[in-house]
């Protein structure tokens, strides 16, 4: 069928983990450890059984991704979700022929363009029309294509006044809105996108849904979107597809496809856990809610926990994180940046601990987003979205309605004072507390 | 409409139509190095001027003055000096930067696809900027000298090429080895300062030994060394043709290996950079 254009058939990645003690962290290896290695292997090379016992134990094979399949007509979105590390992003680097896969095959009828992250090839020394014409050319752009588009893509952005101002001196803001529109000039036959709309403000948040709409629907282009922010995902989608340990899941309609991944966001309730990686980047690998339970007594006192692996000291870390309701709307923000408690600046792996005194949250379900970067205009290290949720009960209060989470979200204590025509000082007075 | 299929282990067929494709990736990269060499830096492309310059004096006076060598032919010391520098500083400050180019270069690497060969390749440029100033130095330096180049100089361009395919094979190599084997960011300097000694930049070939001779010339900047004093000076000996022939067979050797091996390597580089 002409109209497929791309499909996937079987896809698998594999990664080979070595284990070598604490120092097989780090992706690359040092010459000394080839070497060794080597030397092993020429030593036990005489038995083949012994061979294989030995590299069994050097080397555990672990699938990022498998036997993953589907098609996709011209002109639709997909929607690809699935929670941190579920192999997501290394479908988008197989389609995007920035990695190989192990088994499998795709085959792409027309130019692929990823976001996988906006500004790709910028840099901070060049002029913002420096930057336009040497990133749309790392994306794919003909020299010709770029000059034509030239004054669509800097509208797009609105940084005319600051083109020939080096980008290292724009606000994130501007630098984010000029990637974006960068990117999203391209004119591919299949676009691949990762997260961009967490970024900018919410104004041109909107403005990029709306391009990548155009694309799709007027220009017959055909779209993969990856996303956590769900509200985003049924915005732009009609046919979702979710993934679980590297397989495929689900596939299905959105609405569909949304339900079951919330749904199945609830059984890791109280707890996140990544997998091992390189810490350059440093990223979260634990949080957890120090009760050990998933459940939280509304009043009470809440302790999170979050543990931070970097690759050494680093200095100026910032990290906060904000407690999200059922609609996505965070209602708790707490922080910690390094410029007033020092973190992470020894060792390798931080443990932070936050305790919210009597955190008085109406009932309902609540998950976390994380950050953790470096001060304003530096690298964001990592976001995390709806991770770790838990829900709110209230225990020991009654009332005569039912308690109900649309209501509210905070439920702090008040306290009333009833007074009457009658008598100057309160009749009683009446608290919750 | 083109149709691609991605599979394990399958060979591209159209990674040289690719890299065609991505030409204007090659010129970008390599604008993009030229413009950011010099910013923040008072002196800008002055620096281009002095570093030769300045070795080249400490050169000529060391070698000349102190260890009272001679140039062969009526040559000045300084022209020899400057002659066998203009390839050395391009070789070397060429695969120096192609071998760690992938590398500085990771983000891109790891989030969009190209033919990676682009990255070491357009990092050469810089370097032939370079070279192209000091060679600018050089024939004022011969003018002022009023040094008159011979018949030989028509072969001059064959040099360049030959020490332009030399810097690339050694830095595919080197640049390769990295992206897996960090150890060679602190190995390439060690080469440099190796190579210096070992090529003929402060004296001239004439003073090697005889037994020595076919060793010295494995090293394929010897012969391009050579070549560069023979035709751009005035009774400078080729030497011996099979220095040129071992430095042309070393070199085509490195090259067509260093692409081999990229080649080989380059589709994990996203995944271990």
């Amino acid at each position: 069928m002409s109209d497929v254009i791309i499909s996937v058939e079987g896809l698998g990645k594999k990664y080979a983990i070595r284990h070598q003690g604490p120092r097989s962290r780090s992706n690359y290896k040092t010459v000394r450890e080839a070497l060794s290695q080597g030397a092993l292997s020429l030593a036990t090379r005489w038995s083949r059984r012994h061979r294989e016992a030995a590299k069994a134990a050097q080397r555990e094979d672990f699938w990022a991704l498998r036997d993953v399949s589907f098609d996709l007509r011209r002109g639709q979105v997909l929607g690809i979700i699935g929670r941190n590390g579920a192999g997501k992003s290394t479908l988008l680097k197989i389609l995007s022929r920035i990695t190989e896969p192990s088994e499998g095959r795709v085959t792409l009828r027309g130019r692929v363009a990823s976001l996988l992250e906006v500004g790709t090839g910028f840099h901070p020394e060049l002029t913002g029309r420096e930057n336009i014409f040497l990133n749309g050319s790392v994306l794919g752009m003909a020299r010709a294509e770029i000059r034509r588009k030239f004054d669509e893509i800097v509208a797009f952005a609105g940084v005319e006044k600051f083109l020939d101002t080096p980008v290292k001196r724009y606000s994130s803001g501007m630098y984010v809105r000029l990637a974006f529109a960068v990117a999203a000039h391209l004119e591919p036959e299949i676009l691949v996108v990762d997260e961009v709309l967490a970024v900018g403000d919410t104004e041109f948040q909107k403005k990029c849904l709306g391009k990548m709409q155009d694309v799709a629907a007027s220009e017959g282009r055909t779209v993969l979107f990856v996303s956590h922010n769900m509200a985003a995902i049924s915005a732009m989608t009609h046919r979702v597809i979710m993934i679980e340990q590297g397989r495929l899941a689900l596939d299905d309609r959105t609405e569909v496809a949304i339900a079951r991944y919330l749904e199945s966001a609830s059984s890791y309730a109280g707890f996140y856990e990544a997998p091992d990686r390189h810490p350059d980047p440093p990223y979260i690998s634990r949080i957890y809610i120090d009760s050990g339970e998933p459940v939280h007594a509304s009043g009470q006192d809440m302790t999170l926990c979050f543990e931070i692996r970097h690759p050494g000291p680093v200095t100026q870390v910032c990290f906060s994180f904000q407690i999200l309701n059922q609609l996505q709307q965070p209602v708790v923000h707490c922080w910690i940046f390094d410029s007033d408690a020092p973190i992470c600046r020894s060792g390798t792996v931080t443990e932070l601990k936050c305790r919210i005194p009597r955190l008085a949250l109406n009932i309902g379900s609540y998950s976390l987003k994380t950050f953790l970067s470096e001060p304003p205009g530096g690298r964001l290290f990592e976001r995390l979205e709806n991770v770790c949720s838990f829900t709110v009960e209230i225990l020991g209060k009654q009332r005569l309605f039912p308690w109900r989470p649309e209501e509210t979200t905070w439920l702090g204590d008040f306290e009333w004072s009833v007074g009457n025509d009658q008598s100057h000082s309160p009749v009683y007075e009446w608290s919750i507390t | 409409m083109a149709e691609l299929i991605i599979e394990a282990g399958r060979a591209e067929k159209n990674y040289w139509r690719d890299l065609w494709r991505y030409r204007e990736l090659f010129y970008f990269l390599a604008w993009r190095d030229i413009l950011v060499r010099y910013k923040q830096t008072v002196m800008g492309i002055a620096w281009s001027v002095v570093r030769p310059l300045l070795t080249m004096t400490v050169f000529t006076i060391i070698f000349s003055r102190v260890a009272r060598l001679h140039a062969p032919g009526a040559v000045p010391y300084a022209l020899m000096v400057m002659a066998g520098m203009l390839p050395w500083q391009f070789v070397s400050s060429a695969f120096s930067a192609s071998s760690q180019s992938l590398v500085d270069n990771a983000n891109l690497v790891s989030k969009v696809y190209f033919p990676r060969l682009i990255v070491p390749a357009s990092s050469v440029i810089t370097s032939f900027v370079d070279f192209l100033i000091t060679l600018g130095l050089m024939a004022l330096m011969m003018i002022w000298y009023r040094a008159v180049p011979e018949w030989h100089m028509i072969a001059f361009p064959a040099f360049i090429v030959l020490a332009f395919f030399a810097a690339v094979g050694i830095g595919l190599w080197l640049c390769a080895l990295n992206v897996e084997y960090r150890d060679f960011r602190y190995i390439i300097p060690f080469v440099v300062q190796f190579g210096m000694y070992v090529s003929p930049v402060g004296f001239s070939s004439t003073v090697v030994p005889d037994k020595y001779r076919l060793l010295f010339s494995l090293n394929p900047v010897v012969g391009v060394i050579d070549g560069f004093r023979w035709s751009l000076l005035r009774g400078q000996p080729l030497v011996w043709w099979p220095d040129i022939a071992n430095s042309i067979w070393v070199t085509a050797v490195l090259y067509f290996s260093g692409v081999w091996y990229f080649r080989r390597v380059e589709r994990n580089f996203a995944d271990v950079i």
